[in-house]
């Protein structure tokens, strides 16, 4: 039953019409993963301010519908919000915020852009612009 | 693995009685297709009787009780191995080592006989096709004995380089590791051809037959291998079981890999002896039922016949280039059909194997998404996953339409805002 919701038009208009998919102007943190399981990747990148906001924050990534769509939910949830908000914001939230009931294995697609946004909390960039992920998130993943 | 003359052609109906699971109803009302055979097949009643019968009326340990059960299931066990080794042809039941599968049975080999053969600055060659568990066990070999991995490369189509070859084989080569057909792109190699230019350079070869021993005729002395692993459960059989064969006097040569019970002769407090083979490799009890059912899963093979079992395979992989091709921005892996046994990777233009898969599922299809333990080959074809449909004998031509019409759909869903 939840099956039947998984492609609806919610989901899939974040996957194809994704919130802030491609680079981060002016990234101070980034993070990259993937699903070994199935090889979906997710790049994060954000523009945290002195104030400890998100001033900026996109994703990129390659990986099925449900992996993307949630990226592209999260991406738009926190623009703008702290990092503590970030910080504070768990797992059984990250699946509320997708809304569909997941089995187990389609769980894990949907917290990998969680699991990467906490990780790229505590991944700062070198201060160089473009060093780090400069070849292009989502073509360079892999 | 040479492919006989022409055969009857194989009616699948008439053996899809045979499979309970076959005739399931998924969700309610929606008959399966099983499109999944390159992962694990389906079992015949036959082989699971004979698990059952095992258990209710054999079952004891084997070659250590004296008693009347412990006789009854150490015959079968040995009954099984004899069915194994003819086969596959080969000289002697004592080359056909149990294990408990394909990646087992290639570890087997790179722990013992790559251990006590391979030293620093030795060539390993493996292809850039291969599955994981014929690289990674090599892999660790190398970390242990400082030798060095090769990859032979692939062409755009997915066939070995074979015009590099000999570039590949050097004096340095100790073993060339290759699968006889690949488990994504459906490729059946010229694995005999590879076996006598490798040993012409004095290198070792191991055979990874988990997609070709249950679909091609298999004859280790033919061929020539030197090591050749495979699988029970992608050929009808249990999990929990998988062979390996050598040369003999590879195996008689090769230490013990686990050490326990069966494996030797006498045992003192300080040390012991290595027992005979097939013993010596079969430490500890061994998987006795999946081996019995594997046994039952050859005879009923044997009554279908590999030759035509091939040959449906091939015609099915020939059938769905063509309904996959129809759909549309389908992007097909791997050669041409002719060169391919019962396997069809795919992609599907701007909609991910995970979703083309899920959603093939409410049409009862089973097929495999991802990178199908093989991540080096997607990325030689710049893919991160692909949908794989793979086919048996007890699939029909009926079922690969259903997956193109499913494909159809799966299309109008994700493409319905363009």
């Amino acid at each position: 039953m939840e099956e039947e919701d998984l492609y609806q038009d919610r989901i899939q208009e974040y996957y194809e019409e994704p919130y802030h998919r491609g680079r981060c102007p002016g990234c101070t943190h980034a993070h990259q993963d993937t699903n070994p399981l199935c090889g979906d990747v997710i790049r994060l990148e954000l523009q945290i301010d002195g104030q400890g906001r998100l001033k900026e924050i996109y994703f990129n990534g390659d990986g099925c519908c449900i992996s993307q769509a949630a990226a592209s939910m999260l991406v738009e949830k926190f623009d703008g919000r702290s990092v503590e908000e970030v910080k504070k914001f768990t797992a059984t939230e990250m699946l509320e915020l997708f809304g569909v009931r997941l089995t187990a294995n389609r769980q894990k697609c949907c917290l990998l852009p969680w699991r990467v946004l906490q990780a790229a909390l505590y991944s700062p960039v070198s201060q160089a612009p473009d060093v780090q992920g400069s070849d292009g998130p989502g073509r360079s993943c892999r | 693995m040479s492919a006989t003359a022409a055969t009857t052609i194989l009616d699948p109906e008439a053996y899809r009685p045979d499979f309970p699971i076959l005739s399931m109803l998924l969700h309610g009302d929606v008959p399966l297709v099983y499109l999944d055979n390159a992962a694990t097949s389906q079992r015949p009643r036959q082989v699971i009787q004979a698990i059952v019968d095992t258990y209710e009326r054999h079952y004891a340990n084997v070659h250590r009780g004296i008693h009347w059960l412990a006789d009854q299931s150490t015959d079968l066990y040995e009954d099984a191995r004899e069915k194994v080794r003819a086969f596959i042809n080969a000289p002697a039941r004592e080359q056909v080592i149990f294990s408990n599968g394909t990646t087992g049975s290639i570890n087997m080999v790179a722990r013992s006989w790559g251990d006590a053969n391979v030293r620093r600055g030795d060539e390993i060659l493996l292809t850039e096709m291969e599955h994981h568990s014929n690289i990674v066990p090599w892999q660790q070999l190398a970390v242990r004995s400082g030798a060095v991995v090769r990859f032979l490369p692939i062409t755009d189509d997915g066939q070995l380089e074979m015009g590099a070859l000999d570039q590949f084989l050097t004096e340095r080569t100790k073993l060339v590791a290759v699968t006889a057909i690949s488990n994504v792109l459906g490729t059946v190699n010229p694995v005999a051809e590879i076996i006598r230019r490798a040993h012409q350079a004095g290198a070792r070869v191991l055979v990874d037959g988990a997609q070709s021993v249950p679909h091609l005729p298999t004859d280790v002395l033919a061929m020539d291998c030197d090591f050749l692993a495979f699988s029970g459960h992608k050929m009808l059989g249990p999990s929990g079981v998988g062979v390996l064969y050598g040369k003999l006097d590879l195996l008689e040569a090769m230490p013990p890999f686990l050490g326990g019970g069966s494996m030797i002769r006498r045992v003192r407090l300080d040390g012991f002896e290595p027992g005979d083979l097939p013993a010596k490799l079969e430490a500890g009890t061994p998987p006795i039922v999946p081996a019995i059912g594997l046994g039952a899963a050859v005879d009923y093979l044997n009554a279908v016949g590999l030759p035509a079992i091939h040959e449906h395979a091939c015609r099915l992989t020939e059938h769905a280039h063509r309904v996959l091709n129809a759909v549309g921005g389908v992007r097909l892996l791997g050669p041409d059909p002719s060169r391919k046994g019962g396997i069809v990777s795919f992609t599907l233009e701007r909609i991910h194997a995970h979703d083309v898969a899920q959603l093939l599922d409410r049409h009862g299809i089973a097929v495999r998404a991802g990178h199908h333990c093989a991540m080096p080959l997607h990325k030689r074809y710049g893919v991160n996953a692909t949908a794989r449909a793979s086919f048996y004998f007890y699939n029909t031509i009926a079922e690969i339409d259903k997956l193109g019409e499913a494909l159809r759909q799966v299309k109008g869903l994700f493409h319905r805002h363009d």
